[in-house]
């Protein structure tokens, strides 16, 4: 009952917060910039290719009904979130008329199977490593593992990945460029095996960026950690090393990395959408990427929104799980 | 009764380095001890009189910047002498816990917050005894149910517990495998009074159960009354005058023994307490001479040149002073 | 101020390393001033598709730029980019952080709650809608205004938590019982402490935009007939560079960003032990020798005598 007041209320309240403040953002933005967003489209659209007229009025129709941008403000504002509610994120003018939600309901699965994995993996190992490191700081392996961090840490995933593909899809050739996998999906090793195969490099350029980042944070908390009483009586009484490591230092340091995680989310995903455009990987990324080029206006919209209810809704989760790994939060 | 742990002039001193000034700290500087089985020695000092050096030194747990420089510790164990200093770091695993034991300061911090009480005395357990997880359990749970605690404290985590418990659950952790040795740094420090007297109590029990070996490090002398046989009294890294606890509270010769004694309030006068005058000394520049001499009321002039022996002036009674050692000379003579 | 640059160039192998190679993007930045073309009109200038070689010594693109030239030129567009974000983003940041931190209250109660939202939303999608709604506007002016626009909300945390910590110590205490003026206390006491946090602060907003600007660029999302890091990798990765054996379009920019990075990173590392408080002791106890003594160095704790 305290853990409802004080923690999880909070929490769901600070995500509604979050919502709100993202999604009046994303309404504003359009109708501060200097420029008529429908209008810029639709001249950018018929500018690229032609279009069957019936298509053009009927996309002018629904796009002037979609941002009603003759009425006043606050009634534009209402009627945004109205829409909103129902799910409705009007149609893509790419693939007219299939609507936004559609296109992104295809994608989401890649990213998220993308994300969720490259997370995980990264967070794990960087949190082990930074522990391992941080307790061994004066070996050799230690110090060189921390320079190799340390050089990758700072450079955007973007570069990452550009390495990557110049290493291994350009020169050694041992992983392909494009794609999210090859054949039909279906329960198989054959079909894992090429998602494992598609994945890897895009995963792997996640993982690094993502994995440096945990590991920096990891190893200096587990300078702090090592320092502590409970580490050193431990020491004192011969504890094996193993059992130091994982259940006094790494479990304890990773506390304030599960916070963490909720709050890196956001950068995490905008790695993932570069990632993903890079390597044309079938997930959110690459259709934002398509959108750009087609001047998609309502895809980007769509996932500019989705992106903000998604991460937000994703870092209450892992708030919500925090308890279960802390007992001074669990049972104060 | 024979001697359990001995140090012959042993000097510890913290040398530092840093951005190309060396620095060295003369924390222990020449100490010779000799602790009886069975018997609980207090060492009492000031704040940074170097107490907590010596017991990581005579622990043998202790890295650089802190340094052994001179003299050695020996262990007595089962009619073996061992070098702390020569031991291998299996030998050293060996012994901890099993033999040689450590409460440490009465603290908030010294188990695991994320980690329950019972698992915490299973790692400890587990380290020198091969047991199983169900095994170390029901030692724990009995050895604790001996001492008086309650058995919920088993699935607690520290934070459930009050600060008197959870330091009365330490000492069951240092002392759960019987050692025949134990350091406790102290114990009694950051506790309430009333919660000091169940832990004091709880020490005396652990300690007369086995007759094991107490060496206990305060600042408190009323702890130090209430539980020491002998006690050490240490200034600015020396030893400067040890004897039983009844002659060191009652006759004390070094006259920092008697600011320390008469420092303590008593029920029977009013009057105000004496405070010690001036600070105790820097010790990476600790003053010629004897140490004590700048703050010293009876300081001669032989004082702040020649550092004092420590003499025995009773049969048991040890003290390092010029002024002892001249009221002597002049009875004798 | 210079004493410190001095110490931590000399004690310091990451500040000293990094600033070196800091020095190298410097030595482009003042290149560029010297170009033998005009930034706007590099293009068939040269012949195109040029490996390196004596004459180019990057190469050439598919555009017929010099690629060295070009590159003088994107490194100070990028970094131009950067400093516009930073000066409004830490602007934005540290005014926001000071005021919670000091007034606190209501007020900081409501900041607290907005910036710990904003922190969460990605900022990525929201500069890639605006992007793509002023496709063609986005000098690199206004691309760095408004990546300074989004990168608000972790600096003004952080400068609250250093302010709170900084109102709870001991001299500030000291001071406020002896009377002294907030607005002095504020100059005179933290001011030494926040502005060297500052310093690591701006360094990681520097990363942060170099970032976000290579990012956009190649997402064809700036003004992509200016120079700068992410457009030179825009227009490589647009002609194929990689798959036809140019990669030398490519790797220019890529190892200019990855210097650029790293060099401010390894500053900020050098800083930031600096800053570390434990180590900042062992520096003040290594100046004055007699100061500091503890029985033991590692444990800070109580123990006072009591008589």
């Amino acid at each position: 009952m305290n853990l409802l007041k004080t923690y999880i209320l909070p929490r769901i309240l600070q995500w509604f917060l979050v919502v709100f403040i993202g999604i009046s953002a994303t309404f504003l933005i359009p109708r501060l910039s200097p420029v008529n967003p429908v209008d810029e489209m639709l001249a950018r659209m018929t500018a690229f290719q032609s279009m069957n007229p019936e298509a053009f009025a009927s996309m002018r129709e629904s796009t002037m009904a979609l941002y009603g941008l003759d009425k006043t403000l606050p009634e534009q504002y209402i009627a945004y979130w109205g829409r909103l509610l129902q799910g409705d994120l009007g149609p893509s003018f790419g693939n007219f008329p299939r609507p936004v939600s559609d296109v992104i309901a295809v994608a989401l699965p890649w990213t998220i199977g993308l994300l969720g994995v490259a997370t995980a993996i990264s967070w794990t190992a960087g949190v082990l490593l930074g522990a391992l490191a941080g307790y061994y700081h004066d070996r050799r392996w230690a110090q060189g593992l921390e320079r190799v961090v340390v050089t990758v840490y700072p450079v955007p995933y973007l570069i990452i990945a550009f390495i990557l593909i110049l290493i291994f899809a350009a020169w050694l050739k041992w992983f392909p460029l494009v794609g999210g996998s090859r054949g039909d999906p279906a329960l198989t090793w054959e079909y894992i095996s090429t998602l494992l195969y598609f994945g890897f490099l895009p995963g792997l350029s996640i993982v690094i960026g993502a994995t440096a980042f945990r590991f920096i944070m990891a190893k200096s908390l587990t300078t702090t950690e090592i320092a502590s009483d409970y580490v050193q009586y431990a020491e004192l009484a011969a504890v094996p090393k193993r059992k130091i490591i994982l259940f006094y230092v790494a479990r304890n340091t990773m506390l304030p990395q599960v916070t963490d995680l909720a709050l890196s989310l956001g950068a995490i995903f905008e790695g993932a959408l570069i990632t993903e455009v890079l390597f044309a990987y079938p997930g959110i990324g690459f259709v934002t990427y398509n959108a750009i080029y087609n001047g998609d206006y309502n895809v980007i919209m769509g996932i500019t929104l989705l992106s903000i209810v998604g991460i937000a809704t994703a870092s209450l989760l892992i708030d919500l799980l925090y308890p279960v790994f802390d007992p001074r939060v669990r049972l104060r | 009764m024979g001697t359990i742990i001995e140090t012959n002039d042993l000097r510890a001193y913290y040398i530092t380095q840093a951005y190309g000034v060396e620095r060295t700290v003369k924390a222990v500087d020449g100490i010779t001890l000799r602790i009886q089985e069975g018997e609980v020695y207090g060492i009492a000092g000031e704040s940074g009189c170097g107490k907590s050096t010596l017991l990581r030194i005579l622990l043998g747990a202790y890295q650089p910047p802190l340094t052994v420089v001179g003299g050695e510790v020996k262990y007595h164990l089962d009619g073996d002498i061992l070098n702390a200093a020569d031991m291998s770091e299996e030998q050293q695993r060996d012994l901890k816990w099993r033999t040689i034991s450590y409460i440490p300061q009465g603290s908030m911090h010294v188990l695991n917050p994320v980690r329950r009480i019972r698992d915490t005395f299973h790692d400890f357990i587990s380290a020198h005894r091969d047991v199983t997880k169900s095994e170390s359990y029901q030692l724990t749970a009995d050895y604790l149910r001996d001492l008086g605690l309650p058995e919920k404290v088993m699935a607690s985590y520290p934070h459930q517990l009050s600060g008197g418990m959870r330091q009365r659950v330490t000492i069951a952790l240092a002392t759960i495998l019987w050692p025949k040795l134990i350091f406790a740094d102290e114990p009694t420090t950051a506790l309430d009074v009333v919660v000091q007297r169940g832990v004091i109590q709880m020490l005396k029990d652990v300690q007369q159960k086995e007759g094991s070996t107490l060496v206990l490090i305060t600042h408190d002398i009323g702890v130090h009354a209430n539980l020491a046989d002998r006690i050490g009294i240490l200034y600015a890294g020396k030893l400067v005058e040890e004897s039983d606890t009844k002659t060191i509270l009652e006759s004390p010769r070094h006259p920092y023994t008697r600011y320390l004694i008469e420092s303590l309030p008593s029920l029977d006068s009013r009057e105000e307490r004496l405070a010690i005058p001036g600070r105790p000394p820097a010790l990476d520049r600790p003053p010629s001479g004897c140490r004590f001499h700048e703050r010293c009321p009876l300081a001669m002039e032989v004082c702040k040149t020649v550092e004092p022996e420590l003499i025995q002036i009773e049969p048991n009674h040890f003290t390092a002073c010029h002024v002892v050692e001249e009221e002597l000379g002049r009875v004798a003579v | 101020m210079f004493t410190t640059i001095r110490d931590l160039f000399k004690f310091s192998p990451s500040f000293r390393v990094g600033s070196l190679i800091l020095l190298l993007v410097v030595v482009m930045l003042v290149l560029s001033a010297f170009s033998p073309y005009e930034e706007d009109k590099l293009r068939r200038k040269v012949k195109r598709n040029q490996p390196p070689s004596a004459d180019f010594i990057f190469g050439t693109t598919s555009q017929g730029q010099d690629v060295f030239w070009m590159l003088t030129f994107s490194v100070r567009n990028t970094l131009i980019i950067s400093v516009i974000a930073v000066l409004i983003g830490r602007g934005i940041g540290v005014v926001l952080g000071m005021v919670s931190g000091y007034f606190g209250g209501t007020f900081d109660r409501v900041t607290q709650s907005i910036v710990e939202s904003v922190i969460v939303i990605p900022r990525l999608p929201l500069l890639i809608l605006i992007g793509a709604i002023l496709r063609g506007q986005l000098t690199i002016y206004s691309l760095g205004i408004l990546i300074g626009l989004l990168d608000w909300a972790y600096p003004s945390k952080r400068y609250r938590a250093q302010i709170l910590s900084l109102r709870e110590r001991d001299f500030t205490h000291t001071a406020v019982f002896s009377g002294m003026s907030t607005v002095k206390i504020v100059i005179r006491e933290h001011l030494p402490f926040i502005i060297p946090f500052m310093l690591a602060d701006v360094i990681s907003g520097f990363l942060f935009s170099i970032g976000i600007e290579v990012t956009l660029s190649y997402l064809g999302l700036a003004n992509l007939d200016s120079p700068t890091i992410g457009t030179m990798i825009y227009w490589g990765n647009y002609y194929q560079s990689i798959w036809v054996g140019r990669s030398w379009v490519l790797i220019a920019p890529i190892v200019a960003t990855v210097l650029l990075v790293l060099g401010f990173y390894l500053m900020s590392v050098g800083l930031g032990e600096y800053l570390d408080p434990r180590k900042r002791l062992v520096r003040l106890t290594a100046h004055l020798g007699e100061e500091a003594q503890d029985d033991d160095p590692r444990k800070e704790k109580e123990d006072v005598w009591a008589p």
